[in-house]
């Protein structure tokens, strides 16, 4: 059951945030923040361990709440409708968020069924294949190495046809060719009109990229 | 529905891979089922006169045992936040995992609960009320469970202050499940417990999702 | 739960409820009502002992040890009622997502707690010379340690969350899954008690009331509401102060600065 949008040309994707302020514990983290991501561009926000980054791409995916402030995505604030968004939204935190215990394959296929996204085998292995997994589709993920692990979230994000990409440090414990690898996915998703928030510490050889600093 | 579904698969996969986790709670609850004879002596007529409630409080804590599991894992791995985040609604999301946490922990409970009965001496009529307020209240020891579990995710000590907030709420089951099978067992009618665990049933099945998402969302801030 | 001139209500009431739902104008009005909350208490509190002590007549079956009564039953209502109220003020802020409402349903509990505490306690004191047992299990005995226990959580849920604002919308979730339970406890717990019809005693089942007992008991109640309120407002004052610790208003303080 996938929702059917009207049509909505590339222009229309564009996530926008105004006045943001952020408070965790009694500690205000920022205060009156705006920004604006449109299709095609890659906004990476950067900054010091503490100052924040991770609560920010959390307030953007709707997890947590600002402490005032709003955000819309395709010109709607997103507690409006929370069910348009999700579908529109892909999120990877620090943690892999992959059952160890799952294989590669199940837990692509599990994620396919909670995203509601249609995913026939084939194409669930074609993607795991793309990144370097074949011959390891059916081991347990605790089986995995880390860069490995990414992999698989690679093999995710390239089935899950998300406009929005909010990545926090997809980067980290990556080795040169997984770096180069989710590079190139990136790349290709804004090419096809896609849009990425993410943080890292290292610098990205992406096109066009913005820089927020915190 | 599909994500009802596809959350019980996904649970009930990740219990087979690692069957100890069921079979150490099921244990449990004939572990302690067993110490009331070694603790107050074997006495035929007082077993068969302590049985309903030792039975109910054993299932309690069993339960109890079991509610770790349900949102714990999920929490500290970050996959709970994909359910958050997914498209679908999370009170299904939400009722799926508590669905499949009964499968795991109040079903098995329902089927090992006459064997330990027979222990008891009770008997069969009294077996079949045992068996019946089971199958009704244990589904309302996990939807209640999963109010629990959600408010306490990731705070230190969770388990035993989730044991202490869930309890008190756990008392009218307890009354209504051992008071059919005691009253069975004298010889009385037990058609109106059974209608009050019902009542008890459709009303946390109408509720308790919603008010379990809501804890989980608030535990995700 | 400070109150306002009681005019006709107009925009300027509302606005004036609105500015004092912000921790730094309720502080001071909180401090200036404290005082009037004590003074209530000991008017009440003398009255009702005095009657309590005095003028209500001795008891044919019980003598004298069932004045306790006086304590007893007040400290009950109490305890419902704070439950009830604290509910209330976690849903406001649950709902409207305002700190000073959450702040005031965590002073309450401890107060609540301890009322309901008094409440068994004095029961005990009253069944021991009456029926031989330091503890009945009898349906409102009972219920009030249930709903005890529902108290503890409360305070240990909000004690043992680090995040002061998840704590207050986890412990208002909690207080309103409570309330929804407590009938449904009480029923269940009635219907314990006359299944296993073990000793038939209870302590409600007493004579009619004479009319002074009832006044007596009423004045005990307002003593122990004013009581509450009172110690509410002054626990309220201590937690904004903690909370809001790192705001300017809180460092300008006269008693902070000292």
């Amino acid at each position: 059951m996938t929702a059917t949008t009207s049509h909505t040309s590339i222009a229309d994707y564009v996530l926008q945030a105004h006045a943001l302020c952020c408070v965790r514990g009694e500690r205000q983290l920022f205060a009156d923040l705006d920004l604006q991501v449109h299709a095609g561009e890659c906004l990476h926000v950067s900054g010091e361990n503490g100052v924040g980054k991770t609560s920010l791409l959390r307030l953007l995916t709707g997890l947590s709440k600002p402490e005032s402030g709003e955000i819309s995505w395709k010109g709607q604030a997103i507690t409006m409708d929370r069910s348009q968004y999700h579908r529109d939204l892909l999120f990877l935190g620090h943690r892999d968020a992959l059952k160890d215990d799952l294989t590669a394959l199940e837990n692509i296929q599990m994620y396919a069924a909670i995203d509601d996204i249609n995913l026939t085998q084939e194409q669930a292995f074609s993607s795991l294949w793309r990144f370097g997994l074949r011959g390891r589709e059916h081991l347990p993920v605790s089986c995995l190495s880390a860069g490995q692990k990414r992999r698989v979230l690679m093999a995710r994000m390239a089935t899950r046809q998300a406009k929005l990409w909010i990545l926090d440090e997809p980067f980290n414990a990556l080795d040169v060719n997984a770096v180069q690898a989710l590079q190139t996915l990136i790349a290709e998703h804004l090419e096809r009109g896609g849009l990425v928030v993410l943080t890292s510490h290292q610098s990205i050889a992406i096109p066009k990229v913005k820089v927020l600093e915190l | 529905m599909n994500a009802f579904f596809a959350i019980i698969h996904r649970d009930l996969l990740l219990v087979m891979r690692r069957k100890s986790e069921v079979l150490t709670a099921l244990f449990f609850f004939v572990v302690v089922t067993s110490l009331f004879p070694l603790g107050i002596g074997a006495d035929v007529a007082l077993l068969r006169k302590i049985a309903p409630g030792v039975l109910w409080v054993a299932a309690l804590l069993s339960t109890l045992l079991g509610l770790q599991r349900m949102f714990a894992a999920d929490y500290f791995d970050g996959a709970l936040e994909q359910l958050v985040l997914s498209p679908q609604p999370l009170v299904l999301l939400v009722a799926g995992k508590i669905v499949a946490h009964w499968l795991v922990c109040g079903l098995p409970l329902v089927l090992i609960a006459p064997i330990i009965g027979i222990q008891f001496d009770l008997d069969a009529s009294s077996l079949y009320v045992l068996m019946g307020t089971l199958l009704l209240g244990t589904p309302v020891l996990s939807l209640l469970g999963s109010i629990g579990a959600a408010l306490t995710l990731g705070v230190r000590g969770g388990s035993i202050l989730m044991s202490l907030l869930i309890l008190p709420l756990y008392i009218p089951v307890l009354i209504f499940g051992a008071g059919a099978v005691y009253a069975n067992s004298v010889g009385l009618d037990s058609t109106g417990h059974f209608s009050l665990l019902s009542a008890l049933l459709i009303l946390a099945l109408a509720f308790v999702p919603w008010v379990s998402t809501a804890a989980l969302k608030i535990a995700i801030e | 739960m400070s109150k306002q001139n009681n005019s006709s209500f107009s925009d300027n009431r509302l606005i004036h409820w609105f500015k004092l739902s912000s921790p730094s104008t309720f502080y001071p009005v909180a401090g200036k009502l404290i005082p009037i909350f004590w003074t209530l208490t000991v008017i009440f509190g003398v009255a009702g002992l005095w009657i309590s002590f005095f003028v209500a007549p001795v008891d044919a079956v019980q003598g004298q040890g069932y004045r306790i009564i006086f304590i007893h039953v007040p400290a009950s209502w109490m305890s419902m009622f704070i439950y009830l109220v604290m509910a209330a003020w976690a849903g406001l802020g649950l709902v409207f997502n305002t700190r000073l409402s959450a702040m005031m349903a965590q002073a309450l509990a401890p107060v609540g707690a301890w009322m309901a505490f008094l409440s068994l306690w004095t029961g005990a004191f009253w069944g021991k010379p009456m029926w031989g047992a330091w503890w009945v299990w009898d349906a409102r005995l009972t219920s009030e340690l249930i709903l005890l226990f529902l108290y503890l959580g409360f305070i240990a849920l909000q004690a043992s969350i680090e995040n002061p604002r998840r704590a207050d919308k986890a412990g208002a979730i909690l207080a309103l899954v409570g309330v929804v339970n407590i009938p449904i406890i009480y029923f269940s717990v009635k219907w314990w008690n006359t299944l296993h019809q073990g000793a038939s005693v209870s302590l409600t089942k007493s004579p009619a009331m004479a009319q002074t007992m009832l006044w007596g008991m009423l004045l005990m109640a307002l003593c122990f509401w004013m009581y509450s309120i009172a110690v509410g407002l002054m626990r309220v004052r201590t937690i904004i102060l903690e909370r809001e610790s790192h705001t300017d208003w809180v460092r300008q303080l006269s008693e902070v600065k000292r």
